[in-house]
């Protein structure tokens, strides 16, 4: 990640805008404690939204519907078919959750970044602590619905467990680019921009049905949502249909990553380090 | 400023522009370890814009800054590390609890956790809030608030305290209360920065201090010597409704070695107010009101710049 390392040596990387004291974790510790005083309900509907789905699409719809045919052959149920592509999705909307809608509150209302920037932290400090954040939750409620999933009988293969790691690749993806993006937004009204371009994404990216039933040119575009590329690789992992163009959905991620990384820290620092 | 001591601060010519907005304008001065500075200006004078370059959070446009030593284009996190900043608006953590904004505020200093706790008890005592270790921010009044944000600077046992405003829109009784805390401060040989825009305030805390202006420095001095450099001793209050002060003004120009027409009332600069005053009863003039006071950091602005500090 040519990024990545860019980010360590620019000369304007030194002072006032120095970009890291290595010290990400006291951000992440931040949320930690914060968190301790929210309501545990908050906390715990991010694991129950998948469940409802699962239970409502797979058991209810999936009665009716049968069996899905995975690329390599394979018919599954549609249960164990969804299953992945919820766990996609609930990584995506956690992700956003923290790195868009809490972030722009701290930014915007808050002035957590403010003090935060006033200390030894740097930008870099902020924004991948920000992120852990986003994906601690993430792999916390990935966890949970995997567990659902094994003992519902959705995992159909050992490389099931995979789809944890892979879950925190997808959420590290949707939070940096969340963040990256949020950085530049001032009014609740593009926050709803948001919201906007998120949910054609999650109904199009093959959650409830397997794309080949589009037209081709639809294909294309869906092919180019990132939450397809997160959908394809857990949902290979948990049913075993495993291929090499899994590296391509983990690369479509490793670039998300280091570009939501690389803006959400510039733009701090330009904030709040000018 | 006592020769022969390394300065912590030292500004000279600094500069900030924001696109066509001149903020600071050529300011130069030095701050010696453990002396109590401070900036006294108006609304837009560029107090806030010099307390963020002091804090190496805003990167200057143009002179030279050290702090501590340092330049902050090249090491503003090691400075920043030593630094305690009580910003012009409360930043305080509403999702933590006092005690926790301490504790957290500790470790973004990359301190263990162990010594933040101890010391965050420690300044709670200090700021006396003992008793609202658990509370929500929210639920602080807007002088405790100022007090934990004082007491948030402090946790990284900071050599240099930053305050922009610290008493701006508390009652007077909270104002005293965080007057004394800093009083405190200053025996313990904490170096103090603070802007304000209340000459009091300037005069109780200040050993030495500066008047800004439109981003300028206009004067520079204890505020003693200020006071009597660019005033009188005394001041002569009078007021004769508002259609006569000016014709008053004229009249008794006279009498003081200044005279200064205000719209509700006439300022007259004497070593004497009394034997004024007397005069002025003599020719005629015979007020509404009248007081005599000692000249204060007010009237060294008003000389100044022919504008009151507070608008
Ligand atoms: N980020 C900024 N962008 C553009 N202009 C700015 C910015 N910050 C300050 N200014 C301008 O610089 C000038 C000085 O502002 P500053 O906040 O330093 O004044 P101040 O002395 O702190 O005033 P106050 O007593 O109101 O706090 C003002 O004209 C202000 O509009
Ligand atoms: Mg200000």
């Amino acid at each position: 990640m040519t990024s990545l390392s860019e980010l360590r040596a620019p000369k304007e990387a030194r002072g006032v805008g120095a970009l890291s004291s290595g010290n990400a974790y006291a951000v992440f510790n931040r949320n930690l404690v914060g968190a301790r005083g929210t309501n545990l309900w908050v906390m715990v509907s991010g694991f129950f939204e998948p469940v409802f789905y699962l239970l409502s699409l797979g058991a209810g719809l999936g009665g009716l519907i049968g069996a899905v045919e995975l690329p390599d052959g394979r018919a599954v149920s549609y249960a164990a078919f969804i299953a992945p592509g919820l766990l996609a999705a609930a990584a995506m909307t956690g992700a956003i959750a923290d790195a868009a809608w809490n972030v722009f509150f701290k930014m915007r209302f808050m002035r957590v970044y403010d003090a935060m920037l006033a200390t030894s932290l740097g930008p870099l400090d902020v924004a991948l602590g920000e992120m852990a954040w986003a994906l601690f939750r993430g792999g916390l409620y990935g966890t949970a619905f995997l567990v659902v999933m094994q003992l519902a009988g959705l995992n159909l293969s050992w490389t099931a467990i995979l789809a944890i790691p892979a879950a925190l690749v997808v959420a590290f993806g949707f939070a940096s680019v969340a963040m990256g993006i949020t950085s530049y937004l001032r009014s609740f009204q593009q926050m709803d921009w948001i919201a906007f371009v998120m949910l054609p994404m999650y109904m199009l990216s093959g959650t409830f049905f397997p794309i080949s039933q589009y037209p081709d040119w639809v294909q294309w575009i869906v092919m180019a949502f990132p939450l397809w590329h997160g959908t394809e690789l857990i949902r290979g992992l948990t049913t075993g249909a495993l291929d090499w163009s899994m590296l391509i959905h983990v690369g479509y991620f490793a670039v998300m990553i280091a570009l939501g990384i690389v803006f959400a820290t510039r733009r701090l620092r330009a904030l709040f380090l000018s | 400023m006592p020769n022969g001591v390394a300065p912590v601060i030292r500004a000279a010519g600094l500069r900030k522009v924001y696109g066509s907005t001149v903020a600071v304008d050529d300011v130069s001065f030095e701050v010696a370890p453990g002396e109590a500075f401070g900036l006294l200006g108006p609304n837009g004078a560029g107090k806030s814009t010099t307390m963020r370059m002091l804090g190496a959070v805003s990167a200057r446009s143009g002179g030279s800054l050290e702090i501590l030593g340092r330049d902050p284009d090249r090491q503003g996190p090691e400075i920043r590390a030593q630094l305690g900043v009580v910003p012009q608006l409360d930043n305080l953590d509403t999702e933590l609890s006092a005690r926790e904004n301490l504790i957290v505020y500790g470790r973004y200093f990359g301190l263990p956790h162990a010594v933040v706790a101890a010391r965050a008890d420690e300044l709670l005592g200090f700021a006396q809030l003992e008793d609202k270790a658990k509370a929500a921010i929210d639920d602080l009044s807007g002088g405790m608030k100022r007090r934990l944000t004082i007491a948030r600077a402090l946790i990284n046992e900071p050599r240099i305290l930053l305050l922009d405003e610290p008493t701006t829109g508390l009652d007077p009784q909270a104002r005293h209360i965080l007057w004394d805390r800093l009083f405190r401060l200053k025996e313990q040989g904490t170096t103090l920065v603070l802007t304000t825009h209340y000459m009091d305030e300037a005069e109780q805390l200040c050993d030495r201090l500066i008047v800004v202006d439109h981003g300028r420095i206009m004067a520079e001095g204890t505020p003693a010597g200020l006071i009597r450099e660019h005033s009188t001793r005394e001041v002569l209050e009078v007021r004769f409704g508002s259609e006569r002060n000016a014709e008053a003004a004229v009249a008794l120009a006279d009498l003081g070695e200044r005279v200064e027409p205000l719209p509700d009332r006439v300022l007259v600069y004497a070593e004497n107010g009394e034997h004024v005053l007397a005069e002025v009863l003599r020719r005629g003039w015979d007020p509404v009101t009248s007081l005599v006071r000692r000249s204060s950091l007010e009237d060294v602005f008003l000389r100044l710049t022919g504008r009151s500090l507070i608008e």
